[in-house]
């Protein structure tokens, strides 16, 4: 079965609360909106598929390769998932240009390409070449999240995930970029999962619609 | 500057610089063991680790002694399989700098480490990255500023190092005599001139590396922001 299934548990500490996560969905959709409050363990749960955050119990299947069991005991490492991640507030390399953190993954070894150096067919696709030698700090919302999504798409994920990506963004770009992104799915034919708290998000993206709530399903 | 004071000053920079270079190196790597969360056990060894810089430099030449003298652990293991001794010896005076200053950069490291902005870390991972190639490739380059700083106070500690360099290397002319040993030296021998002209290469010395400090640190400041 093409798409992600997952059943996780996961109980967390913090100030003397407690928060459960026990989420459980399968989706074989090309756009999946994970929608919900604040609050809710949406970043949790996209955490989790990424390996990002490590489930108490439970089971994450990519396309049916296991990547999280806690009964068979497999957890593959994030790094070794294949999976493109844009963050919400991006995660840019600071001290790193734009052309150097879209190459960032594609580099294996134990320095960063030099600046000049850096060669990247990426950045065409999303305008960014005039910008290639600048750095994040210098860039617009919108400029940053292109940077963050060409980075992610560099090494040809097979699962792109985004936690909040419009957030950030006033509202006319908010439009552009929602419409760019789901041209960029067809472009690169990426499933991907998408968070927001936008009801306007969850109908301009389609696709199958995940409500969670108190670290829950619902609905 | 006369020739006898020379050889202090270099002897002084010699171990001062290859004593911060040593407490560089474990700083960093058990400041990034340490890690960034704060646990009962990870604080007790950070308080543990941070000892010598609280006890008395005498205390601190007294275990090194213990440890690397003729009839310690670690000294007795190295006369027999390797007939080195570090008693009395620059060497030796190296590792006691390197130990009084090693706390500086332990804590200046890990608190740089702690500062850098884990979703970053986390992209890299997602990258493909391992934690070794994500550390030399993001988070040193991100926190190489408080690192510096740390060094600096680390180095500023060597330079001034005094008791248990004393207790560990002793203060023989022209091997273990730093600028500090000597002008104690001067002093007690009622060389005024001699103390009087040491004290002044110390001030110079100590003011040149404080202004090169001062231009390193702004030099490096990423021109953008970070």
């Amino acid at each position: 079965m093409k798409g992600v299934s997952l059943a996780i548990e996961k109980r967390l500490h913090a100030d003397r609360r407690t928060f459960d996560l026990a989420v459980r969905f399968e989706s074989a959709a090309q756009v999946t909106v994970l929608f919900g409050p604040s609050g809710a363990g949406k970043t949790l749960t996209l955490h989790a598929i990424a390996g990002l955050l490590r489930p108490d119990r439970g089971e994450i299947r990519i396309d049916d390769r296991v990547v999280f069991s806690s009964a068979q005991r497999i957890d593959i490492a994030a790094r070794q998932r294949g999976i493109g991640f844009v963050f919400q507030d991006y995660a840019l390399f600071p001290h790193l240009t734009v052309a150097q953190n879209v190459a960032f993954g594609l580099q294996r070894g134990w320095f960063n390409a030099g600046t000049r150096a850096v060669r990247c067919e990426q950045l065409a696709p999303f305008d960014l070449q005039p910008l290639a030698h600048a750095y994040p700090a210098d860039l617009s919302g919108g400029q940053r999240q292109r940077v963050a999504l060409a980075r992610a798409l560099a090494g040809q994920p097979r699962l792109l995930l985004l936690d909040e990506p419009f957030a950030s963004l006033d509202a006319p770009l908010r439009t552009r970029m929602r419409s760019e992104l789901l041209a960029l799915r067809h472009r690169h034919d990426v499933p991907m999962i998408v968070i927001t708290h936008d009801p306007d998000d969850v109908a301009a993206l389609g696709g199958q619609v995940i409500n969670l709530d108190n670290g829950r399903v619902v609905g | 500057m006369p020739a006898d004071a020379i050889t202090p000053l270099l002897l002084t920079l010699k171990v001062a610089l290859l004593a911060t270079a040593l407490a560089t190196v474990f700083g960093v790597a058990i400041g990034k063991l340490l890690g960034r969360k704060r646990s009962l056990l990870r604080d007790t060894a950070e308080s543990l680790l941070t000892l010598p810089l609280v006890l008395p430099p005498t205390v601190l030449g007294y275990y090194l002694l213990v440890l690397l003298g003729r009839r310690g652990t670690l000294g007795g293991w190295l006369q027999e399989n390797f007939g080195i001794s570090l008693i009395f010896t620059w060497q030796g005076a190296v590792i006691a700098s390197a130990v009084a200053a090693f706390p500086l950069i332990l804590r200046a490291a890990r608190a740089a480490f702690a500062a850098v902005d884990p979703q970053v870390e986390n992209a890299a991972r997602t990258l493909g990255l391992g934690e070794l190639k994500l550390f030399v490739r993001v988070t040193l380059p991100l926190a190489w500023r408080g690192v510096l700083a740390g060094a600096l106070l680390a180095l500023a500690r060597a330079m001034g190092e005094f008791g248990a360099t004393l207790m560990v290397a002793g203060s023989l002319p022209g091997r273990t005599q730093t600028l500090s040993l000597a002008i104690y030296d001067a002093v007690m021998a009622g060389d005024d001139a001699r103390a009087q002209t040491l004290v002044l290469i110390c001030l110079i010395t100590s003011v040149v590396l404080l202004i090169a400090a001062a231009q390193l640190l702004r030099r490096g400041r990423p021109e953008r922001g970070a």
